[in-house]
């Protein structure tokens, strides 16, 4: 067939497999990495990865910045899930600095960090559906995670971006506005959250394209250092809120919820009872939080002058006031000299924060560990021998997000 | 938790003895330093031991200490005993003209990137890696960007010199 349309030169070995190209524009990748994958059929013989086409050098801006700054720097990681990103980094400074915080402190971070694990989970369950042909799900839970950005916008002002609290708590209070909508949806979510289990939990088709596809088992997980949802899948129970409580997450009573094959069926199913989890942790954080009375109920930063903007009136009346107020906006604050390795459960896994310190006003070295840029190296593994629409797939229920690929 | 940092580091230095320095603890955490041939030896020590069983390799990178002459790289690796749910980190000190390293990827799958972002952006040189090419850079790129003789800002500018930061 091929000898009537190409004339081969002698000698030569006719390709008979088909190179595809996915991504990095391909609107099956969700984000910009490439794939390139060898075809034998519809079948995958080989896949090879190419990320890093919105690397920001993040490590090297952070090293000129003082810390309150790379807050921002942090939003840009997993941009499904900034809060967790910007408490887990202000978490590592107070670790560095020896800050403790107030309980309810603690507590309104907590919600934040749920909140928005509820609105990455989200994202991923229903992007899932969406590669599978279900593209009701997706819209329909656009409502919850709009409400969960209003939520963000009553605390900090931003939706996507949050830079949401400070190095010593939060940048103000969280408003009325902001615990009335959080009752909205702790009243209205759990409603939808079971529709939306409904349409995909127990349907033959979504059954069929993800049970079986993805699969791998703890031992390799393990070593390819699978974290969060896509480790539990696989059936290890491990998550960093359990096990290196950061946040006063002990206070809270929740389960780890595994699966048993580590396939996409079984990240599914993780995620959506991860979500339930943190809809429990949740009512217990704001119950907590309305526990506080009084003068403890107005808390929402530490005592640290050196690190926590004072209040503008007090700049505008009260020199030291006024004096730290400089210090901190110019990032003229010296570090303390330190080694710090900070880890917490992002929307997809450990995400670490390793800083040094060598007593500068900016860090000598910062590194994250991100979780989906250790993992998506599995993903040859992943999907050789299965068919393209698996692999398109199992990259969506990885929950690879570019920003953190790439850093 | 029956792990502790002291049982540890009993356990190590009966293996290893005089090669193991600078032990600390800094915030917590056991982390000492091997020289850069033993970094092998000692992973899988860590992983192979009954007691230890350090067999999550959390995260892996490196530093540029440009003024510690002789030793200007360090190798960082943090592993995670996940049944007793502790960790540890350790490093080894390699000679930037000679950056060259054993790979962990034979134990390791996840060192697989880990170690191909460290050579992307401090040039550490993993002996054995299987490809070691760079990850998140383009490939025509002749340096290394994180060490730190590669300043951020532009040099021209003196209102951002190294003493406004602390360092002069």
């Amino acid at each position: 067939m091929s000898e009537q349309h190409i004339k081969l030169p002698e000698g030569s070995i006719e390709k008979t497999t088909t190179t595809l190209n996915l991504g990095p524009t391909h609107p099956a990748t969700h984000g910009v990495m490439q794939n390139i994958l060898e075809l034998d059929g519809e079948r995958i013989v080989s896949a090879d990865q190419t990320i890093g086409y919105i690397h920001r050098a993040f490590e090297k801006l952070a090293e000129r910045r003082p810390l309150y700054q790379i807050t921002t720097l942090t939003d840009r990681l997993n941009y499904c899930s900034s809060p967790i990103n910007n408490m887990g980094w202000h978490l590592t400074c107070e670790k560095l600095l020896g800050l403790k915080m107030p309980k309810r402190v603690d507590y309104l971070r907590v919600i934040i960090m749920e909140l928005s694990r509820i609105s990455d989970h989200l994202i991923c369950n229903s992007i899932v559906g969406v590669d599978a042909g279900a593209y009701t799900g997706f819209l329909y839970v656009m409502q919850y995670r709009e409400l969960i950005y209003e939520i963000y916008e009553e605390v900090c002002g931003a939706r996507l971006t949050t830079n949401i609290g400070r190095i010593g708590g939060f940048e103000r209070n969280f408003n009325d506005i902001a615990f009335q909508k959080l009752e909205k949806f702790l009243k209205e979510y759990p409603k939808v959250l079971k529709e939306f289990e409904n349409l995909f939990q127990r349907n033959r088709i979504f059954m069929d394209r993800t049970k079986g596809t993805g699969a791998i088992s703890a031992e390799r997980a393990l070593n390819y250092g699978f974290t969060g949802p896509n480790l539990r899948a696989a059936g290890v129970d491990y998550d960093v809120r359990v096990h290196t409580p950061y946040s006063s997450y002990e206070d809270f009573q929740f389960n780890i919820s595994v699966g048993t094959t580590g396939d996409n069926y079984d990240r599914w199913l993780v995620r959506n009872q991860e979500m339930w989890q943190s809809l429990s942790i949740l009512e217990q954080a704001y119950q907590k939080v309305q526990e506080f009375k009084g003068a403890e109920a107005e808390v929402y930063h530490a005592d640290a002058p050196e690190y926590y903007l004072p209040k503008k009136e007090d700049v505008y009346t009260k020199m030291e006031e006024l004096i730290w107020h400089f210090k901190i906006v110019m990032g003229e604050t010296q570090i303390p000299v330190g080694e710090v390795y900070h880890s917490v459960e992002g929307g997809n896994g450990e995400l670490g924060y390793y800083l040094i310190s060598d007593g500068g006003r900016t860090p000598f070295r910062l590194h994250f560990r991100r979780p989906c840029f250790v993992y998506y190296q599995a993903f040859e593994e992943l999907v050789k021998g299965s068919m393209l629409s698996d692999a398109i797939m199992t990259m969506s229920s990885l929950n690879l997000i570019a920003g953190e690929l790439d850093a | 938790m029956s792990l502790t940092n002291e049982t540890i580091q009993a356990r190590i230095t009966e293996k290893f003895g005089d090669q193991l320095l600078n032990i600390e603890e800094p915030y917590g955490m056991l982390s000492f330093e091997v020289p850069k041939e033993m970094n092998l030896k000692v992973l899988n020590f860590l992983y192979d031991d009954e007691v230890l069983k350090f067999r999550f390799l959390t995260d892996l990178t490196a530093v540029h200490y440009p003024d510690d002459k002789g030793r200007e790289l360090a190798v960082v690796y943090h592993l995670h005993n996940m049944e007793d749910n502790i960790r540890i980190r350790f490093k080894v000190f390699t000679d930037i003209n000679t950056p060259d390293v054993y790979t962990a990827t034979g134990l390791f799958s996840a060192a697989n990137w880990m170690e191909r972002e460290t050579y992307d952006f401090l040039g550490v040189n993993f002996v054995g890696h299987p490809n070691l090419k760079r990850i998140l850079n383009v490939e025509e790129m002749d340096y290394f960007p994180l060490r730190k003789e590669f300043p951020l800002e532009d040099q021209t500018r003196i209102d951002k010199d190294d003493e406004m930061f602390g360092r002069g």
